[in-house]
């Protein structure tokens, strides 16, 4: 039989080593960055499904974010066949999921827009497959930091209730790439104005867009985008078209108070 | 006195303009021991030049990447900017009292950039000259910009606080002692960019409308401003200082060089810039794109170019993304 003292130490360890290997993260082997976030964020963000690290999806950033509060992005997934998502997460940030883009129809895997970042860290782009694995790009962003708890310039001069909502938008043709020269695609360029508070700055609740859908005049669905919080205020963004899509285009969409985004965009 | 002392003290102002002649520009600063090891150079007797290092904030120059100067006149020295920390004015305060024995009685601040004056802690006790529009701006980004210097500079920053301007400098002509300066009021570097012409020794402080074989900085810019200022800086030089007048042009940041080439640097630059943005705009290309675009030979070899350039896209290119977008219908 053994002493109670030395069964009580058994438990102790095999609790330790129980606990230990769930709470102790590990980075994972693949991963370019060897960031201890990412098993989290697979967790939380991807579901935990089939996941593999992919150079095919490229995340392009600027080497540093001379305005943390306005870090440029281009996701390019043209490689893989079949994007049925695009989700975007930042390791290091407060709130760590940017955005995620539906392409349908003739809208190509590829995305442009811009976020905020806290402090300096791995920029990673998700692409699910109609196979359900997830293919993961990451590129590292340099930041002296503190984008999303400082309030952005319409929030602090208070103009932002006068332009909330509004839409500018523009159709270039051609999609602007050099291996495309055949191709008449098209590049659609919108802005909404928004304030799109975090609510990590004391006594401003979040305030963001956080649906985006452009539709074809016949009402079909084109693409559509959940917002969160990191999107940058004002946000532009760019989407490609594999073929221009006659006919003026439909922008709608909501904010968190409700509040309805609806524009006829070209 | 005897007669040899006389001859010396006849001739002191030129003996101290030849021998400061010989010495050098900035030699590299001692990190140890928080040393700048600042130099003046005189462009002209009792006209002095601080240069600094063309290159980007680094903890390895100090930060000293400015070109400062001051001026003895009958009335006193006038100073021209004091540099990006406390240490820097105290420095450039000890070096004043090397060269000459007037006491300073005047500093001057061009625009509102931080290495234009957070040296002031060194010159508590004199009027400290800016505009209204720079003493405004300072006022509000002080705080902003030494969070940035002690991040990016460190140690050299110790003790740094802002001590602003107190004293409103309007543009005109201007006289201390025997010395006749001329200030002309620009703007597009900044909201408010002053430049200090002295017509009796024909150098020419233009701040931060000329950078010299370095990218310009464009936090507060407006190019179309700038490049009209440039060109009207231009014009207004050689009508003060015409031909053989102009003896120096003193950028904010680069060599110091007896022509106009600073400005053409800059102005050639700008209008790249410009042009390049606007294309792109129209292209609907991304800012991610533009980064990536090709740049000249030039530019790239220019101080700077890695960091500046990626700065020049974030600051301005959104205006011509805007601009490039039309107002969509609003849909009920």
């Amino acid at each position: 039989m053994t002493h109670p003292f030395f069964r009580a130490v058994l438990t102790a360890l095999l609790a330790c080593v129980a606990y230990g290997s769930t709470w102790a993260q590990v980075a994972h082997a693949d991963d370019p960055f060897h960031s201890f976030a990412w098993p989290d964020l697979h967790k939380a963000y991807l579901g935990g499904e089939p996941f593999v690290f992919d150079a095919r999806v490229q995340v392009s950033g600027p080497a540093f974010a001379e305005d943390p509060m306005n870090v440029p992005i281009s996701v390019d997934a043209k490689d893989l066949p079949d994007v049925t998502q695009i989700v975007v997460l930042v390791d290091r940030n407060p709130i760590r999921k940017v955005l995620a883009y539906y392409p349908q129809q003739a809208l190509l895997p590829r995305v442009s827009f811009r976020f905020k970042m806290e402090q300096a860290s791995p920029v990673r782009a998700a692409a699910k497959t109609k196979d359900g694995v997830w293919h993961v790009g990451s590129t590292w962003v340099e930041s002296s930091g503190g984008g999303c708890t400082v309030a952005g310039a319409t929030r602090q001069d208070g103009s932002w209730s006068k332009t909330l909502g509004l839409v500018s938008s523009r159709v270039f043709d051609q999609s602007p790439d050099p291996a495309q020269s055949t191709n008449h695609g098209a590049r659609l360029r919108l802005r909404v104005m928004h304030p799109m508070d975090t609510g990590l700055v004391g006594g401003i609740p979040a305030f963001y867009l956080n649906r985006l859908q452009v539709s074809s005049s016949t009402g079909e669905p084109l693409l559509k985008m959940d917002l969160f919080e990191p999107v940058s205020e004002n946000p532009v963004f760019s989407f490609d078209f594999a073929q221009r899509i006659p006919g003026p285009l439909v922008l709608t969409g909501t904010d968190n108070n409700g509040n309805r985004v609806a524009a006829q965009i070209e | 006195m005897n007669n040899a002392m006389k001859i010396i003290s006849i001739y002191q102002p030129f003996l101290a303009f030849l021998l400061l002649c010989l010495g050098s520009v900035a030699s590299a600063q001692d990190r140890a021991t928080l040393d700048y090891r600042l130099k003046a150079r005189a462009l002209a007797p009792g006209v002095y030049v601080v240069e600094g290092t063309n290159a980007d904030f680094s903890p390895a120059n100090g930060c000293n990447i400015i070109n400062t100067g001051f001026i003895d006149t009958e009335a006193g020295v006038l100073v021209i900017n004091t540099g990006p920390s406390r240490l820097y004015g105290e420095q450039l305060r000890t070096l004043i009292a090397r060269t000459t024995a007037r006491p300073v009685t005047q500093v001057l601040h061009l625009n509102l950039h931080p290495d234009y004056f957070l040296g002031n802690q060194a010159f508590a006790d004199v009027p400290r000259r800016a505009t209204a529009e720079t003493r405004a701006g300072i006022a509000r980004e002080s705080a902003s910009y030494e969070s940035n210097l002690y991040r990016a500079c460190g140690d050299w920053m110790k003790g740094t606080e802002t001590l602003a301007p107190n004293t409103e400098q309007t543009p005109g002509r201007w006289t201390l002692g025997q010395h006749h300066f001329e200030l002309r009021a620009y703007q597009g570097h900044t909201a408010s960019d002053l430049v200090l012409i002295d017509l009796d020794s024909g150098v020419a402080f233009v701040g931060g409308l000329a950078f010299a074989d370095r990218i310009p900085t464009t936090p507060h810019a407006k190019l179309p401003q700038w490049l009209t200022s440039l060109r009207q800086l231009e014009s207004d030089l050689e009508a003060e200082l015409p031909g053989k007048q102009l003896r120096y042009v003193v950028p904010s940041h680069g060599p110091v060089r007896p022509d106009m080439s600073a400005l053409r640097q800059t102005r050639d630059y700008l209008t790249w810039l410009d042009g390049t943005f606007s294309q792109s705009a129209q292209n609907g290309l991304e800012m991610i794109d533009v980064l990536r675009s090709p740049v000249p030979a030039t530019y790239r070899t220019w101080a700077a170019f890695n960091t500046e350039f990626t700065r020049n896209v974030t600051h301005l290119y959104p205006q011509y993304e805007v601009q490039s977008l039309g107002a969509a219908q609003p849909l009920r």
